[in-house]
């Protein structure tokens, strides 16, 4: 049924973008499973060969759900070399970043040591990655900017890879995942932030990850496309720990980005932050300032999945509470729900906020002249 | 309405695509168990190349609980996000309000009848036995 006259299926997407952009996640993988250990002590070869890796989740492998489609990415994305989608970067470059005139991207590394069960393996491969980061893409093209992923369960460990890393300019940001052992404003993560914040690093959380616990509230769904809406809920959780858990007060520069979860819930979990904080702020007496505020003042949002309403005007409200100075585009290459970066924003939008939006959003935030 | 010659039959077997440009625009042809269809090769969600995701069938549901899985091989997904559509008719099967692709007739014509034009004029002369396979565009 699928015989292709054609070698194999790739091609450059047609854009009608003209600017330049940032793309606020690109997720870059390994070519071969062997890829890291030059970056790996040989004491964790043996390791991996002999016992392999094991994330925080039931007795199995790999994702908890299927994918839509193949390693969850685009199917015109295999590189021409072979190797999954996101492997090359020749092909990266041919395929994305210079069609659609990418000036600065994001690698958001998903396949890292974060939410495995030995905290030791968890941090050599997380070193190993950033390393990989550096000898596989960012020297090689200075558009491309790393994160420095961290072990997540342990934070004396992540926050010591934090500093090591501090003041490199391969890297823009620290990268957590939003599924973790506990929400992520419990005190074990501190040192993160700590470290972050001593670093002038954002911190980015990106959905998925390995903690264990069932994907939504209230348990373990069906599908896939559950588990595709659960990030929304998941995030929540996320951010209101944050908030409430005193981050924001205790770190008081700390820059966080919410990736890939959605970003059109964000008024109505403030508002019913403040609603209940009027009422109940007495048993968060460390808060500072309204839930909403610290919302407002340290939060960024990457826009894929693009929310898609059906009337563009319910849209630009939400932006307009969140701010059309804290969204950062970003189209998810190579993954399947990529968004294109022409068609995302309706008609409609003044050439300044476009320009927010697409490019000078990402550049204030991380640094970039 | 013009005449395209893109391949003898004999090059488009059954289960296969062919991947072309005319006139500018990029197009596939597809054979489906010996009926070929024409397909813009541009996804009308963000523009992704359609024909290159793979055909599949048509689930649907009458009621709960019934799965009715149709029109099999006639269904193309596309490769970014998945979207589907009818290869007869380019009627999208996510939103069919919303999507339409656009379709083209793809004919099989004997090959003393072509329309030759500067480049499939000279694959006519050769296979003048064989048949055609047509795109109007």
């Amino acid at each position: 049924m699928n015989i292709q006259i054609r070698e194999r299926p790739q091609s450059a997407a047609s854009t009608g973008i003209k600017t330049a952009i940032a793309d606020g996640d690109i997720h870059p993988a390994r070519a071969t499973r062997d890829e890291l250990y030059p970056f790996l002590a040989k004491r964790w070869h043996s390791h991996l060969e002999s016992f392999g890796a094991h994330a925080h989740q039931g007795m199995m492998e790999g994702p908890p759900y299927p994918k839509a489609q193949p390693n969850a990415a685009r199917r015109d994305a295999y590189p021409p070399e072979g190797g999954p989608q996101g492997s090359s970067l020749s092909f990266m470059q041919k395929q994305h970043l210079d069609p659609n005139n990418v000036v600065l991207g994001v690698l958001n590394p998903l396949a890292t040591g974060q939410g495995l069960r030995n905290h030791d393996l968890a941090a050599a491969i997380c070193a190993a990655v950033n390393d990989w980061q550096i000898e596989k893409w960012t020297s090689k093209d200075a558009r491309l900017k790393g994160s420095v992923v961290v072990a997540n369960e342990d934070g004396v460990s992540a926050a010591a890879e934090i500093r090591k890393r501090a003041g490199d300019p391969n890297f823009v940001q620290v990268l957590l995942l939003s599924r973790n052992a506990e929400p992520l404003g419990q005190r074990r993560y501190w040192p993160i932030y700590e470290a972050a914040q001593e670093a002038g690093l954002p911190v980015g959380v990106h959905a998925f990850g390995y903690g264990g616990n069932p994907i939504t509230a209230s348990g373990w769904p069906s599908y896939y496309i559950e588990e595709m809406v659960g990030h929304s809920q998941c995030q929540q959780t996320v951010l209101a720990s944050l908030v409430l858990e005193g981050v924001f007060a205790r770190f008081p520069k700390l820059k966080m980005v919410m990736v890939e979860a959605g970003f059109g819930w964000a008024p109505s979990l403030a508002w019913r932050l403040d609603k209940v904080f009027s009422k109940l702020h007495a048993e968060v007496p460390h808060l500072e300032r309204k839930p909403s505020e610290y919302i407002r003042d340290h939060i960024w949002w990457t826009t894929q999945p693009m929310e898609d309403p059906e009337s563009r005007d319910h849209l630009f409200q939400v932006i307009e509470w969140i701010g059309w100075d804290k969204l950062l585009f970003a189209t998810d290459y190579p993954h399947w729900d990529y968004d294109e970066p022409s068609r995302v924003l309706p008609p409609g939008v003044s050439d300044a906020n476009r320009q927010a939006f697409y490019l000078d959003n990402a550049k204030k935030l991380y640094g970039i002249a | 309405m013009a005449r395209h010659v893109i391949a003898p039959v004999d090059e488009l077997p059954p289960g296969s695509r062919k991947f072309l440009e005319i006139d500018g625009r990029p197009i596939a042809v597809f054979n489906v168990k010996g009926e070929f269809f024409g397909l813009l090769n541009r996804c009308p969600h963000q523009g992704a190349a359609l024909c290159e995701g793979p055909l599949i069938g048509l689930a649907t549901s009458s009621d709960p609980g019934e799965i009715e899985y149709t029109k099999l091989g006639e269904i193309i997904r596309c490769p970014w996000h998945g979207w589907e559509f009818d290869i007869r008719t380019g009627q999208s099967y996510c939103d069919p309000r919303r999507f339409r692709v656009r379709a083209y007739p793809v004919n099989v014509e004997p090959g003393t009848h072509l329309v030759k034009g500067p480049y499939v004029a000279e694959t006519v002369r050769v296979a003048v036995e064989s048949d055609y396979v047509v795109v109007e565009l």
